[in-house]
């Protein structure tokens, strides 16, 4: 991209109009009439698609595809932010390991749809069998442990992972032979079969980004419970470890892990891109209303007394591990669906793309945003993606082939000067249209601000 | 009707509906136990001479960690802090000697000021004093970074020092990466001295330049050895610093509590500050050790020995000095067997497998105390 002054501007206009097309879009989300909030869903769908696709002649469009890709990479990391703020601006579970969900969601996702669009089932029916079979094996222990109050954390995770491998050797059985079986149906590359045509690929993908999200909660849910178990920073160094484990294993899918067509270190080529980034959009909008509809229940309000002070919201007889857990598991399912999204979108995934340095810019974004607060994580995530992406590349593209490197030279430094300047993040605790809390619940007196996570209540000097 | 068993454990079992099932948890821990244990032993007698290689790679490793991580868990005692930089404060200290050595020629100012010097005496002169140049500018540096970047965040959450870290991290790889300062290259790393091999079999023999070792026969090399001395010093020196003298007194008093000790007259500030510097020296020593050991440098080369080193320290209980050596040796051993028996790329994965399950056993790590109170 050339530089000049014209370019600088239309990227600085870009980020303002896509933070206020945001702020519309949440106003109008927030609408009390249900057609209203569809009819706004669809518009504000509708204004990004024609400024895509509405040309102005001379094969010129509002929004270019390297900008449409932006959109489509805030999306999905939004999603993966958003998850990330519920583990730890909203639960104080300081987390690390989102971008390995995030992994886990996109290979899974990815493998289904490869095999598929090569005639094999298998992927679908193994994953899908297994994601179902391992939830209701962990839901039934669940329950049946629950009885078992005091039933240490390794016995329950010993007894739960023994639960998984049965559930996932049953879906191995049972599906591997499945998907042979109706691998006729698909044809060959020459004729077409019955189940290839684009809308059951279209199908086939949204199922596979929900399995992929399911999966990445189930083995968040056998990573968390022994793990969350562990003090604030440990919890973090151990979620680290889990990213690194994932990418690590990555980097082995063709030779420790029995899947050749991940490639390994290579890279998994040749994933159907199944996805524009209206998929992200829809997904997006679906992970906000269950996170807003989560946040304000009684069940978020739960999740939210654990971070403020353990010991207090265990005296109010809220079960602090369960909600510690299951916010865990809400926060990697949305990782996990975030990631099942891209991986459809440029049709390659790289292990480089998962490793854990790349893993601290959902955190980075979250505390930039400010921690416990959805708008602030939106508005972080759009920003910081078209600037990091849009502005900043277009600012250093005349520096030549160093840009990239001077580009992360100023990225730290901005952070340095967001960091000393606004502690807090940049929006501290407001959230904007249909992400406050509904009305019939401010009535009541609320308490006063909260402060976000294992964090020391610092005095906001106004 | 049958009175209720008054006896301690019926009481107990009914009051915590469960506690009886904990032999499962520990069965599985066992188990796991058993198998590397029977793994182990089994690749010890199938190959002693390849195990025992292993074992003193996994060692010359480990004191390399041993190093790094005692700045993280000195830093994380006072501050309660990851810092993220303290690799790159590593990889800075590998550029340095890197310089020093290459462009400088420090390591032969003993032969160009005193001609007559024995060679022996003049490397060894140059070479420490490579080492501690390095030592010297990674202290200085640590010390403004913690200046510039943490010591304004002291009293805001821990969230945006640990935000901090990572962006001073970022900083200086890709600062260094910059084609003016060091380049993204990998550069290939002259050392001051040339090492020197030796193999074990029917005695110590000296490996001729050129030639391989006899196989069957266990190599080590005088960088090995130097590593070893290095690290273990510095553990002494280290310890001696903290138990016997009045800035150790200090520092510990200022990492058991700070506004106590500043109440005491304690200049905590500066305490900190003296804290980071010492990390950041230990670290910058790492750094040329271990580029002698390996010679070949880049920007991005502090990044996973930094967090073996933190992993270390965690292992071994973060803020106990002693518990980073221990953890760290642990680390080198279980990177090199992975490496030597599993795959080489499964070594992080595993290095971190045991951390997870040693966090479980044991929550503040092996050497850690309980923790009193939330910090």
């Amino acid at each position: 991209m050339e530089m000049n002054p014209f370019s600088l501007v239309i990227s600085i206009v870009k980020i303002v109009a896509v933070l206020a097309w945001l702020y519309g879009l949440l106003r109008v989300m927030g609408h009390a009439s249900k057609w209203v909030k569809i009819a706004g869903i669809i518009a504000a769908f509708g204004i990004i698609q024609l400024a895509i696709s509405l040309p102005l002649g001379g094969g010129f469009t509002i929004l270019n595809d390297f900008d449409t890709g932006l959109l489509f990479q805030a999306c999905t990391m939004a999603m993966v932010a958003l998850g990330l703020n519920l583990i730890y601006g909203f639960n104080g579970q300081f987390s690390l390991g989102q971008w390995g969900f995030y992994g886990l969601g996109a290979y899974a996702a990815a493998d289904i749809t490869f095999r598929w669009t090569r005639g094999d089932a298998s992927g679908l029916l193994v994953a899908g069998l297994g994601v179902i079979l391992v939830g209701l094996v962990i839901l039934g222990l669940n329950r049946y442990l629950q009885r078992y109050r005091s039933l240490p954390v390794l016995s329950a995770f010993t007894l739960f992972l023994i639960g998984t491998v049965i559930a996932a050797t049953v879906a191995l059985v049972i599906g591997a032979p499945l998907g042979r079986m109706l691998s006729p149906l698909f044809g060959t590359s020459n004729s077409p079969g019955l189940l290839s045509s684009d809308l059951v690929l279209q199908v086939v993908f949204v199922l596979a980004v929900l399995i992929a999200g399911v999966f990445a909660a189930e083995v968040s849910f056998l990573f968390g419970l022994p793990v969350l178990s562990l003090g604030s920073d440990y919890f973090g160094i151990a979620t680290l470890g889990f990213t690194i484990v994932v990418n690590t294993l990555m980097v082995n899918t063709d030779t420790i892990l029995p899947f050749p067509e991940m490639k390994g270190g290579r890279g998994m080529v040749g994933i159907p891109q199944l996805t524009t980034w209206f998929w992200a959009f829809v997904f997006l909008i679906l992970v906000l209303v269950v996170m807003r509809n989560l946040i304000h229940s009684s069940t978020g309000r739960a999740i939210m007394a654990v971070r403020e002070d353990e010991t207090a919201a265990k005296a109010m007889g809220i079960d602090v591990a369960s909600h510690k857990l299951l916010s865990f598991v809400i926060g990697s399912l949305f990782a996990g669906i975030g990631g099942g999204v891209y991986a459809h979108y440029i049709g390659f995934l790289s292990p480089g793309t998962f490793d854990f340095i790349t893993g601290f810019n959902p955190l980075i974004i979250i505390v930039f945003g400010g921690l416990g607060s959805m708008t602030g994580t939106l508005v972080a995530t759009f920003g910081w993606i078209f600037f990091l992406e849009g502005l900043l590349r277009v600012v250093l593209g005349y520096l030549g082939p160093e840009a990239p490197t001077w580009r992360f030279v100023l990225y730290p430094i901005t952070l340095l000067l967001v960091m000393l300047l606004r502690p807090q993040g940049l929006l501290g605790k407001v959230e904007w249209g249909f992400l406050h809390p509904p009305a019939a619940k401010q009535r009541k007196p609320e308490p006063p601000a909260i402060q976000p996570g294992p964090v020391e209540a610092t005095p906001v000097a106004r | 009707m049958q009175q209720a068993n008054p006896s301690q454990p019926t009481r107990v079992i009914a009051r915590h509906p469960g506690a009886h099932l904990a032999w499962i948890g520990k069965g599985f821990l066992l188990l796991l136990a058993v198998l590397a244990i029977i793994v182990l032993v089994r690749s010890f007698f199938d190959n002693p001479q390849l195990f025992i290689q292993i074992v003193i790679s996994g060692l010359q490793l480990g004191f390399v960690y041993a190093l790094i991580a005692l700045g993280y868990t000195m830093v994380y005692g006072i501050v309660r802090l990851i810092n993220f930089a303290h690799g790159d404060v590593f990889m800075v200290g590998a550029f340095v000697s890197y310089f020093a050595v290459s462009y400088f020629n420090l390591h032969l100012w003993p032969t160009v000021v005193f001609p007559g010097i024995p060679v022996g005496v003049a490397v060894v002169i140059g070479s420490i004093t490579v080492i501690l140049l390095s030592m010297i500018v990674c202290a200085m540096m640590a010390a403004v970074i913690e200046r510039v970047a943490y010591r304004p965040l002291r009293t805001a959450p821990r969230i945006t020092a640990l935000i901090t870290a990572i962006g001073v991290s970022f900083f200086l790889e890709y600062f260094g990466a910059l084609n003016f300062v060091f380049t993204a290259r990998f550069i290939p790393y002259q050392r001051p001295f040339s090492v020197v091999t030796w193999y074990i079999k029917d005695g110590i023999h000296l490996v001729v330049a050129g030639q391989a070792a006899p196989i069957g026969s266990i190599t080590f090399s005088n960088i090995a050895i130097i590593i070893m001395v290095a690290s273990i010093l510095m553990q002494v020196a280290l310890q001696f610093l903290v138990r016997r003298t009045k800035t150790g007194k200090a520092m510990r008093a200022t990492a058991f509590d700070k506004q106590t000790a500043q109440l005491m007259g304690i200049n905590a500030d500066q305490v900190i500050s003296i804290t980071f510097a010492i990390g950041a020296a230990l670290a910058g020593m790492g750094g040329v050790l271990y580029a002698i050991a390996y010679p070949s440098i880049n920007t991005l080369m502090g990044i996973l020995p930094g967090l073996k080193a933190f992993v270390a320290a965690v292992l071994g209980g973060i803020g106990s000095i002693p518990g980073a050596f221990v953890g760290a040796l642990i680390m080198g051993q279980a990177e090199s067997l992975t490496a030597g028996y599993i795959s080489t790329p499964m070594r992080d994965a595993i290095a971190f497998s045991i951390l997870i399950i040693v966090l479980l056993v044991r929550p503040t790590g092996i050497f850690g105390e309980p923790e009193g109170e939330k910090a």
